[in-house]
């Protein structure tokens, strides 16, 4: 059974902060599939369309009948671990930091007319000694990639602290989380499910002091917060806040969010558009110039260390929902930064977790009709994102909808949106 | 003494018998904008942003991009700002006359009963004691309301909300009408985030200082500072907005002169 964390001892600050390394990340662009996959959370794998053969490792022809018309596939992940080591030598500095490191091979079920695949898997220090029934899960590791992990058939206790677990894991167990607007429901929502999911202490940014939000004193008060001021539409606000905290966060949300719900002629002018870029867009990009370098260079910083930066974008940025036009078009422009950011972020092994949700049960979307996320059940998944090993999340009902039809095809969801979906 | 008075005063500000107070707020991104129900358009708080500063985006300069409303920090109210005064003569910052930028002040004292009542109004009643004491407000001058809230540094006191809104002092309709009709005024300014009280849409009418004194074609100046270094009557006030094309205010420098006299030296002949 893993053994509890307990929580890490303070840093010695006469020791020099190591370099993060990452394990390795090439991938072919056809094993990039199962990145795809884990990246959303989801283990798939390719199954011919032709004979049925589920395929492992990804590759360009079926293993049995060489036809190329292979689909990515929701596997089930049941099998049992047939063989297992314990890696104690590692030329790949990350293992060899990270070392004992247990791998195994598990025999997937399959129930085919082929026979089922055997996969290389990190195993779960809980899975029992082969033979044994584990679950696979595709999960993101420290460079981004998918990596299939061996856990036991049944949750076991403190399954979360095994250390294998804790590499592919964001968790926030004993790590300083960053909130950067804890005012509005969001903020407040997500502060508390910070705090249940065991943070240490949780930074509480604040805007414009004057405005009395309902709840918040009651967030002030909370022992684990910590409130600092912190306007993303002020560079010299973001820097100070920075300068302040910027080493002490592990864990940043981006919870500054600017929405108005107006169609294009909705509103005349462009005064609330720009608000929503100030905020949305343009406070992104300062949060990411100036907390960005910080947590990158601590992203092997001891057992607590920098590991993901989250934003809560919307689904609206995949495809615009016009009545919340501008509104949604800084979700894209936020969506498409996101991905920079990611792109340079993952050389520290930091995850940038995007959330896609659906329309929130917040004020401006009073008028819509539910289903709507509330801000609790949207704080939830980003606790279950940072305690899982995917990047993209797409909470509520709305969001896993349109997300389906969106991949299906971008036009069709377009003219639908258009037409009142 | 020369001939030109222009001249004589330059000379006893640089002798520092004339004293140059600035009324001004620094502009700055920490300073508290006006604040409206999210559902209207918002006037933009005062933003800074890096051009260069001797780097890589420019290495011999340092420069900024500024962005605000024209409404924000210590700022300009001109008639056309509200809507009884949209169809004037000269109501935007560009047309307003230059004759009108120079101007004598009375300072109205009321930090006592603003420290006391933050929702204090000034009344007419108020401005007669005071002209009993001080002598009538002479037309075309400025009267200043001197609450002390210049003072109160920190941003929350500042704006001083609650669930029911804003709490800062302001001066009532009658005051209002007694100061534009039967006092000709300059215009009003404030110390407050707006010349009219925090919780002046309540008054009837709502917002009785913009109606009234935009509506006679009169301006206004808010977030002024340092109304405690002026003397009651006596000093004139700078108060030159930016040539915005119709614009309907700009934040502005402004800076009053007081005189101190000649008591160091002979008196002038």
């Amino acid at each position: 059974m893993a053994k509890p964390l307990t929580k890490p001892k303070r840093k010695n600050p006469v020791l020099r902060t190591r370099a993060p390394m990452l394990p390795p990340a090439p991938r072919s662009r056809i094993s990039l599939g199962l990145t795809s996959g884990a990246a959303r959370g989801a283990f798939e794998l390719q199954v011919c369309r032709d004979c049925g053969a589920v395929q492992y490792p990804p590759r360009e022809a079926c293993r049995e009948c060489l036809s190329d018309r292979l689909d990515w596939t929701l596997q089930s992940g049941t099998g049992e671990l047939v063989a297992h080591t314990t890696l104690r030598h590692a030329m790949e500095n990350y293992f060899r930091e990270r070392l004992p490191w247990r791998l195994g091979i598990v025999k997937l079920d399959g129930d085919g007319p082929h026979d089922a695949p055997s996969l290389i898997v990190h195993v779960h220090g809980d899975c029992a000694e082969p033979p044994a029934r584990v679950r696979i899960r595709a999960m993101l590791d420290r460079a981004g990639q998918a990596v299939l992990l061996a856990l036991p058939e049944k949750d076991t206790p403190h399954m979360s602290d095994d250390p294998q677990m804790r590499e592919l894991t964001c968790d926030p167990k004993f790590r300083k989380v960053f909130v950067t607007d804890g005012k509005g429901p969001v903020g407040q929502a997500v502060v508390r499910a910070m705090i249940a999911a065991g943070s240490d202490l949780v930074w509480v940014g604040e805007a414009a002091p004057w405005k009395k939000i309902p709840g918040f004193e009651e967030i002030r008060a909370l022992p684990e917060v910590t409130v600092v001021d912190l306007d993303v539409t002020n560079p010299d606000s973001v820097k100070r806040c920075a300068g302040q905290i910027g080493p002490k966060v592990d864990i940043l949300v981006n919870t500054a969010e600017q929405h108005r719900a107006y169609s294009v002629g909705g509103r005349y002018g462009t005064e609330n558009a720009r608000a929503e870029m100030e905020i949305n867009y343009f406070g992104l990009l300062r949060l990411a110039q100036e907390f960005g370098p910080v947590m990158m260079a601590r992203g092997a910083d001891t057992e607590t260390n920098a590991v993901a930066w989250v934003n809560i974008l919307s689904i609206f940025a995949l495809a615009n929902k016009p009545d919340q036009s501008t509104f949604s078009a800084s979700k894209a422009a936020a969506h498409s930064l996101a991905q920079a950011m990611r792109a340079g972020m993952h050389r520290s092994g930091v995850r940038v977790i995007n959330l896609y949700p659906g329309p929130l049960d917040v004020e401006w979307n009073q008028e819509l009709r539910p289903p709507k996320v509330t801000p609790a059940a949207l704080a939830r998944s980003i606790v279950g994102a940072l305690q899982g090993g995917a990047e993209d999340i797409y909470p509520g009902d709305v969001a896993k909808d349109w997300y389906e039809r969106w991949r299906t095809d971008p036009k069709v969801l377009e003219r639908e949106l258009a037409h009142g979906e | 003494m020369t001939a030109n008075p222009l001249l004589d005063m330059v000379r006893g500000i640089s002798e520092r018998k004339i004293r140059v107070i600035d009324l001004t707020q620094t502009l700055s991104p920490d300073f508290p904008q006006i604040e409206l129900p999210p559902e209207m358009g918002q006037c933009w708080p005062f933003r800074l942003e890096e051009v260069s500063r001797y780097d890589d985006r420019g290495l011999a300069a340092y420069w900024n991009n500024f962005s605000c409303g024209e409404h924000t920090g210590t700022h300009f109210d001109a008639p056309i700002h509200w809507v009884s005064g949209r169809n004037l003569p000269n109501n935007s910052t560009d047309t307003v006359p230059v004759e009108n930028m120079v101007a004598p002040a009375c300072v109205v004292d009321c930090a006592k009963h603003a420290e006391q009542n933050a929702d204090f109004l000034l009344s007419a009643d108020f401005l007669r004691n005071w002209e009993e004491e001080h002598g009538r407000i002479p037309p075309r001058s400025w009267v200043l309301m001197r609450t002390d809230w210049s003072k109160r540094q920190d941003p929350e006191s500042y704006q001083n909300f609650d669930e029911e809104g804003q709490h800062t002092p302001g001066p009532d309709t009658d005051a209002v009408r007694f100061l534009v009709e039967e006092r000709d005024v300059m215009g009003f300014g404030s110390e407050c985030i707006g010349t009219d009280a925090g919780q002046a849409m309540h008054l009837r009418p709502p917002y009785p200082c913009h109606y009234y004194i935009h509506g006679a074609g009169r301006y206004g100046l808010q977030c002024l500072t340092n109304l405690d270094l002026l003397p009651p009557t006596g000093s004139v006030l700078f108060t030159a907005p930016l040539k915005i094309k119709q614009g309907s205010g700009s934040p502005l420098r402004v800076l009053a002169l007081v005189w101190e006299g000649w008591a160091d030296s002979p008196a002038p002949v």
